[in-house]
C-alpha cells in the first residue's frame, strides 16, 4: 500500500521574493504576469493582500485600490524552477519526489515516515523546515495522490487520512478538492453541490452523462480505484569517486597514482553520460582529519585522463599529506554535454587535429593566468569603433560576418588620444597634427567617414574619421568629434594603420 | 670521401657542375642539421612574398622557425604587424594562431583586409613579460596551431634558444614582435626584420592615401642573403615593387 504526502505553497512566489529581499517585510507588492494582453497579478505578499489584492485580478485594479502597491514582473517558468528545486530539498525524505506544477510538491512516503518515529512527526518536520526558510506551508497525507492533494489545500483539522480512510476525508471538502475544470466546478455549484460527498456515491453513468469523463476519472483517482503515477524528479547524476587507502600514504607518487585511477573512473562514468567536465575538485583527507582540496577548469568540456592529469599535475605539489591521506576524493561539480557537434566546432580552430592538443594548451594558459587571459574577438553589429568587436566564447559561433569595407587601423588606441591640429578649411582633413610633442606633416588624406553616436546606446558627438599620410609615410586614423560651427570641434588620433 | 662519391660521378658530368651539387648537397645537409628543413608543401605555405623568397634557404619563407621582428615606434609597430599579418594570412590556412601580448593594442577587424577570419585568431593577453614567453614557449610547441605571435619588450638568448627548439620540434612559426630602441642582442632567431611604413601609392597617381606601403629590411637570416625592399600590400597579396622605380622615388624625395 502506497502513502502519499502532497505538500502546497499558498504563496510560493511571494514568499520566494520575500525570501530573497527581506527588506520588503512590509511593502505591499505583487508579481504580475501578462495575460491577454493585460498585466494581471500572478502573487499577492501578505501585506497587499490585507488590502484586498487578489490573485487573479488586473494590475490596474490593484493599483486602483493601492496606489504605492509595488509592481515586480513575473519570470516565465519561475515556479517551476523553485519547484524543482525544492524537490531535490525534499529528497532528503524520500527518494521518490515530483514536483506538482503550479505550487505544490509530491512525496511517495511509502516505507519512510517511521524512520522520523511516524506520520505527524514525519510531517512536521518538513512542514517546520519548510518554514524556517519563509515559505508558507500545508501538508496532507493520504493513500491516493489525489486525496493528499486534496487534504493539503482544503481540510482544516485533521490532515493526515489513515489508511483506507480517503472517502471519509473527502466526503466534507468542496469538489474543487478533485482537481476539477473550472466549467465542471462551475456546473456542480450550480446544481448546488456544495461538498463532494453528496455526488460521490452517485451512479457512475448519471455522472459521466452530465459532468463528463474528467470527474469519474478524478474521483477515481482520489479514492483509489484508478492508479495515478507521478512522474519523479530525476536528481542530477553526481559525479564523484571516491578511493579509501588501507594504508595512510604520503608520496608523492601514491598521490599521482591515486588522482590516476580516480580520473580513470570519472572520464568512464563521463562517457557513459555522455558528459564531460569543466571543472574537477581533488580532496584529500588527511590522518589528523584535516582536509584539503586543489581545483582545476577547463576551457571546454573534456574526458580525457591525459588531458586532466596535466592539468591537476602543476598544483599537486601545493598538497601537504602530513601523517598520511586516508581518503581521496575526486569531484565533478560542473559538467556539460559533450556532443559530436561540439568537437565539429573546434574542429575549425584547431585545424586537422581534433582539437584536444589546443584545448589542453588553452587549459593550462588559463589555469596560470586565469580564464579572463584568453580572449577570442567576435563582429558585433556597431559602427563604433570601440564596439564594433565583442569578446566571445571559445565555440561562440556568430551570425554576423567581419566587414573589410572600410579601412580600419592594425592598432586601435584603448582611448582616442587628443591631438592638436592645424586645419585650413571645414570639413576637410587637417595640414599638420601634433602627437606626443612630434608634428606629422600630412601629405595625403581619405575620407571623411562619418560614423555617427548611436544615440540607443549613449549619447556623443559624431565623429568624421580620416586615414592620413604624413611626409614620412607613416599612416594614421584621426577624426574630428562634432561638426564645425556648434562648438570648437576637437581632434583625436585614434588608430595607427599598417 | 670523395673518391667514394667519384666512383658514382656519371661520365657526363663535368667536374665544375659536379662541385655545384655536391656544394648543394652539403648545403642541405647542413640546413637540416641547423633545424631548417624545406617546407613540405612550398606552394600551400608560400606568403607569395616574390624576390624576396630568393634571400631564404630553401628559396621560401622560413615556416617551422622563430623569426625576429624589431620596431621602435608605434608607427613601425603597425607596419610590422600588418607585415606578419600579411604572411599569417597563408599560414592560418593550416591552423589557427595564439597572439600572445601584455596589452592588446591590435584591432581585430583590421586583420581582415590581410586575409585572416579575426576570430580564428585566440589572444592571450598575460600579466608579466615572463608569462608571456611561457605563453609563447607552450603555444610553440602545440602542432596544432599555425603560428604563435609574440609581442614582448625583449628576448634574451636563452629564451630566443629555447622557442627555437621548441618549433624544430613542431613545426610552428613564431613572430616574436619587440619594441625597442635598443641594439638587438643576438639570438637565435633564424632571421630579424626591420619594417618602417613608406609613403603609399595609388595606381595611376590617384589621390588619396594608398595599399599599405614598407620599407623591408632583413637584418639577418640564416643561411640566406640580408637585404631590403620596398614592398606593398596589395588585394591580391604582397608585391615587391621594382628596384628601379624605388630608386627613382627615393631620388625625388632627396631632391625635394
Amino acid at each position: 500500500m502506497r502513502r502519499y504526502l502532497s505538500i502546497w505553497f499558498p504563496a510560493l512566489l511571494a514568499d520566494r521574493a520575500l525570501r530573497l529581499r527581506p527588506e520588503l517585510k512590509d511593502t505591499p507588492f505583487i508579481i504580475a504576469a501578462p495575460q491577454r494582453g493585460r498585466l494581471m497579478v500572478k502573487a499577492v505578499s501578505p501585506p497587499a493582500l490585507k488590502k484586498g489584492i487578489v490573485q487573479g485580478m488586473a494590475v490596474a485594479d490593484g493599483k486602483a485600490l493601492l496606489p504605492e502597491l509595488k509592481v515586480f514582473h513575473y519570470k516565465a517558468g519561475a515556479e517551476e524552477k523553485l519547484l524543482n528545486r525544492l524537490a531535490e530539498w525534499c529528497l532528503r525524505f524520500t527518494p521518490v519526489v515530483a514536483a506538482d506544477l503550479p505550487d505544490g510538491i509530491l512525496l511517495d512516503i511509502s516505507g519512510c515516515p517511521h524512520l522520523w518515529g511516524g506520520e505527524p512527526s514525519y510531517r512536521d518536520t518538513i512542514i517546520s523546515n519548510l518554514t524556517a526558510s519563509g515559505y508558507q506551508v500545508r501538508a496532507g497525507i493520504a493513500d491516493t495522490v489525489g486525496a493528499a492533494w486534496a487534504i493539503a489545500r482544503f481540510e482544516t483539522t485533521h490532515f493526515i487520512a489513515a489508511p483506507g480512510q480517503q472517502e471519509a476525508a473527502l466526503n466534507a471538502l468542496p469538489p474543487a478538492a478533485l482537481r476539477l475544470d473550472p466549467s465542471v466546478l462551475e456546473r456542480l455549484q450550480k446544481l448546488g453541490f456544495a461538498h463532494t460527498g453528496s455526488f460521490m456515491a452517485m451512479p457512475a453513468t448519471v455522472l459521466r452523462r452530465r459532468f463528463g469523463q474528467q470527474l469519474l476519472t478524478r474521483m477515481g483517482q482520489a479514492l483509489g480505484h484508478l492508479p495515478e503515477a507521478p512522474v519523479p524528479l530525476q536528481p542530477a547524476a553526481v559525479f564523484r569517486e571516491q578511493l579509501s587507502c588501507t594504508e595512510p600514504v604520503h608520496t608523492r607518487v601514491a598521490i599521482d597514482m591515486a588522482l590516476e585511477t580516480l580520473l580513470e573512473r570519472l572520464c568512464n562514468s563521463l562517457q557513459q553520460a555522455g558528459r564531460g567536465l569543466r571543472s574537477a575538485v581533488f580532496k584529500i583527507d588527511t590522518v589528523e582529519g584535516g582536509s584539503q582540496q586543489i581545483f582545476i577548469g577547463t576551457n571546454r568540456p573534456v574526458r580525457n585522463t591525459g588531458h586532466l592529469l596535466k592539468l591537476f599535475e602543476p598544483k599537486i605539489a601545493t598538497i601537504a599529506p602530513g601523517m598520511g591521506i586516508e581518503v581521496f576524493t575526486l569531484e565533478a561539480p560542473a559538467v556539460e554535454a559533450l556532443s559530436g557537434r561540439q568537437e565539429a566546432i573546434w574542429n575549425t580552430l584547431g585545424g586537422a587535429d581534433t582539437g584536444t592538443e589546443l584545448a589542453g594548451l588553452l587549459d593550462r594558459i588559463a589555469g596560470r593566468m586565469g580564464d579572463a587571459a584568453i580572449k577570442r574577438y567576435l563582429p558585433a553589429e556597431h559602427y563604433w569603433p570601440e564596439r564594433s568587436v565583442v569578446p566571445g566564447g571559445l565555440f561562440e559561433q556568430t551570425g554576423t560576418s567581419w566587414r573589410s569595407d572600410r579601412p580600419r587601423p592594425v592598432y586601435l588606441l584603448p582611448k582616442p588620444a587628443l591631438v592638436v591640429v592645424a586645419a585650413p578649411v571645414p570639413d576637410y582633413p587637417p595640414m599638420l597634427f601634433r602627437y606626443r610633442g612630434k608634428v606629422h606633416k600630412i601629405a595625403k588624406a581619405d575620407g571623411p567617414e562619418r560614423i555617427e553616436q548611436e544615440w540607443w546606446l549613449e549619447q556623443g558627438l559624431v565623429r568624421d574619421y580620416y586615414v592620413v599620410e604624413d611626409e614620412e609615410g607613416a599612416r594614421y586614423w584621426l577624426f574630428r568629434s562634432g561638426h564645425y560651427g556648434e562648438e570648437k570641434p576637437q581632434w583625436f588620433l585614434h588608430g595607427f594603420f599598417a | 670521401m670523395y673518391l667514394s662519391i667519384g666512383c658514382w660521378r656519371p661520365v657526363y658530368m663535368t667536374k665544375a657542375l659536379f662541385h655545384t651539387t655536391l656544394f648543394r648537397q652539403l648545403q642541405q645537409e647542413l640546413l637540416l642539421l641547423q633545424g631548417l628543413r624545406a617546407p613540405l608543401d612550398p606552394e600551400l605555405q608560400d606568403p607569395g612574398l616574390g624576390i624576396i623568397n630568393e634571400s631564404f634557404p630553401h628559396r621560401a619563407f622560413p615556416v617551422g622557425a622563430v623569426h625576429e621582428w624589431i620596431s621602435s615606434s608605434a608607427e613601425d609597430a603597425a607596419a610590422t604587424t600588418g607585415f606578419i599579418a600579411g604572411i599569417l594570412g597563408t599560414l592560418m590556412r593550416k591552423g589557427s594562431c595564439l597572439w600572445v601580448s601584455r596589452h592588446r593594442n591590435l584591432f581585430p577587424p583590421a586583420l581582415s583586409i590581410f586575409g585572416i577570419t579575426p576570430d580564428q585568431v585566440l589572444f592571450v593577453e598575460a600579466p608579466d613579460p615572463k608569462q608571456a614567453l611561457w605563453a609563447i614557449e607552450e603555444g610553440l610547441k602545440c602542432e596544432t596551431l599555425a603560428a604563435v605571435v609574440g609581442e614582448v619588450p625583449e628576448l634574451g638568448f636563452t629564451a630566443s634558444r629555447r622557442l627555437q627548439l621548441a618549433v624544430e620540434k613542431s613545426r610552428v612559426t613564431g613572430f616574436i614582435h619587440h619594441r625597442t630602441n635598443r641594439v638587438a642582442e643576438n639570438g637565435a632567431c633564424v632571421s630579424r626584420w626591420r619594417i618602417k611604413p613608406i609613403t603609399s601609392t595609388l595606381p595611376g597617381g590617384m589621390p588619396g592615401v594608398g595599399f599599405p606601403s614598407w620599407n623591408v629590411e632583413l637584418c639577418k637570416i640564416r643561411n640566406g642573403r640580408p637585404g631590403t625592399w620596398k614592398v606593398q600590400w596589395t588585394p591580391q597579396g604582397f608585391f615587391v615593387l621594382p628596384e628601379k622605380i624605388t630608386e627613382q622615388a627615393l631620388i625625388i624625395k632627396k631632391a625635394g
